[in-house]
């Protein structure tokens, strides 16, 4: 019983850290997002709110809180309230299997720094990467306007398609790896990171995941000068806010997914497990932020060409060319 | 002791709100006159299926039954309906033959069903073999199954051609 409650006590604490970290971690990307875009553009970016506008996430926060929480005349009410909570705790829920670190000990006790190694935590980040969709279709959907609808059936098209291509692109880390685990593949890259044995892979998944997260250059879900803003153009307050920090947190998955299977997760030298693996989502969300800051948003038909033509095809062959050379 | 009886206790809500979800949801996918709602059913139905699946102690095939059932069949007909009528406009009437059909189709499935469940001779998953790991699944589709396995990827096979040439063919036509 009392090692039971142990457990349960333990469970609990890890969720709460968990959870802080995202919220805060997510906060201040927003931060990060705009001040760099903002020097990028030879701007300022917010530097009213504290030094170096540091108090500005908080400030949003305040202000999308206590803002008017609008329905639309003639939305779908349940699913207009329900969507955008679909958005932000599929993103949540995926860092559930997610390792920050190796094992802590504690009282004589070694405990995992990861809520949940499931054997097939990989699947586990799939399945609620699919389930992300439906916010965004539902939202658009529901809103009963013009702009939210084309945005939805756009985001649904784009995280369709570029789902495949996420999926075949980790086959063969999953073939070098000879498991599902996200603790077991970091396991796998004591020697070497995958990142220098599977380049392709690499660059196929980068590429697909931030279609998946939608952001430029794939943001054509959201253009704001075509769509106004897309699936979430008749949000306001904190429902806005909910699809605004499912975004945030979906790029610290990103970061850490890729920090997981290509970067050798939470080993590196000198730093300890934890402030490595943060190093690496920093990294990753701020090669992204550079991304936004460079390039133009692709058209409707070269986004689904690059998918299904470009992506697919080469991530099958690289899962042929793995295969052989394992088996040689 | 105590402590045994509470995860058995906790095993059985569990199972009962997953029978729950998965009638109830059916009900939805069967009941509301707004489409939308049909699929949200539907796909209430099918996770109450994964959430079976987790007790029956599989948690790889409920991740797969959630992956391909809602995350891409539901999705793919949220899209249909997406691109089909709008919200505002009224729903048609119900018509009693098709409802007729539909029931009597229902009907003659269900006997069949409940005829299979009375004729087989039941094991518990625990005796019947402990192991679901992927790795088993895996060798057993490549061994044993492996004919349905590869009637299955030509079934899959034959929808992916009709569909590429309906697309193509409804192209030719309107251009």
């Amino acid at each position: 019983m009392l090692t039971w409650s142990l457990g349960f006590l333990i469970l609990m604490v890890k969720l709460g850290a968990v959870l802080l970290f995202l919220l805060l971690a997510a906060a201040y990307l927003v931060w990060l997002e705009r001040k760099f875009l903002a020097r990028l553009q030879v701007r300022y970016g917010p530097n009213r709110a504290g030094k170096y506008g540091l108090l500005q996430p908080i400030a949003d926060m305040i202000k999308m809180l206590t803002k008017e929480d609008t329905i639309p005349e003639g939305a779908d009410r349940v699913i207009f309230l329900l969507a955008p909570a679909v958005v932000t705790v599929t993103a949540l829920l995926m860092f559930a299997v997610i390792p920050f670190g190796g094992d802590l000990s504690f009282l004589g006790k070694r405990i995992p720094m990861v809520i949940a190694d499931l054997n097939i935590g990989l699947l586990f980040v799939f399945a609620l990467s699919s389930l992300g969709v439906y916010g965004i279709a539902l939202g658009g959907w529901a809103s009963n306007s013009k702009y939210s609808l084309l945005g939805g059936i756009r985001g649904a098209a784009q995280m369709i398609s570029y789902e495949l291509s996420l999926g075949l692109s980790l086959v063969p880390v999953v073939m070098l790896a000879g498991s599902f685990s996200l603790v077991d593949i970091v396991r796998a890259q004591e020697a070497y990171p995958f990142i220098l044995v599977q380049p392709l892979a690499f660059v196929i998944f980068v590429i697909s995941a931030m279609a998946e997260s939608k952001r430029i250059p794939f943001d054509l879900p959201e253009a704001e000068n075509e769509l106004g803003a897309g699936y979430h153009t008749e949000y306001s307050g904190i429902r806005f806010g909910l699809f605004f920090l499912g975004e945030y947190v979906n790029m610290q998955v990103l970061g850490a997914l890729v920090a997981v299977l290509f970067l050798g997760g939470w080993s590196g030298p000198f730093l300890s497990g934890p402030a490595w693996f943060c190093i690496k989502i920093l990294v990753v969300a701020l090669v992204m932020i550079w991304i936004r800051g460079t390039l133009p948003r692709l058209r409707y038909d070269q986004l689904m060409a690059l998918g299904w033509k470009v992506l697919i095809p080469l991530a099958l062959v690289n899962i042929v060319v793995t295969g052989a050379v394992i088996l040689i | 002791m105590s402590f045994l009886i509470g995860t058995e206790a906790i095993a059985h809500v569990a199972f009962w709100i997953v029978v729950g979800l998965t009638f109830g949801g059916a009900v939805i996918a069967v009941f509301p006159r707004n489409i939308i709602y049909n699929v949200l059913g539907l796909v209430m139905a099918l996770s109450g299926v994964a959430g079976l699946y987790l007790y029956l102690g599989s948690f790889f095939i409920a991740l797969m039954q959630l992956l391909i059932y809602v995350g891409a069949i539901c999705i793919s007909i949220v899209f249909a309906i997406m691109l089909s009528r709008p919200l505002h406009l009224e729903v048609p009437k119900r018509s009693v033959p098709k409802v007729a059909m539909a029931a009597g189709a229902s009907a003659i499935f269900f006997a069949a069903v409940v005829g299979v469940i009375f004729k087989s001779n039941w094991v518990p998953a625990p005796e019947q073999s402990g192991d679901w790991s992927v790795v088993t699944i895996g060798h057993l589709l490549l061994t044993r199954y492996d004919l349905v396995f590869e009637v299955i990827s030509l079934v899959l096979l034959v929808a992916i051609i009709g569909a590429i040439v309906t697309a193509g063919y409804s192209r030719r036509f309107s251009s």
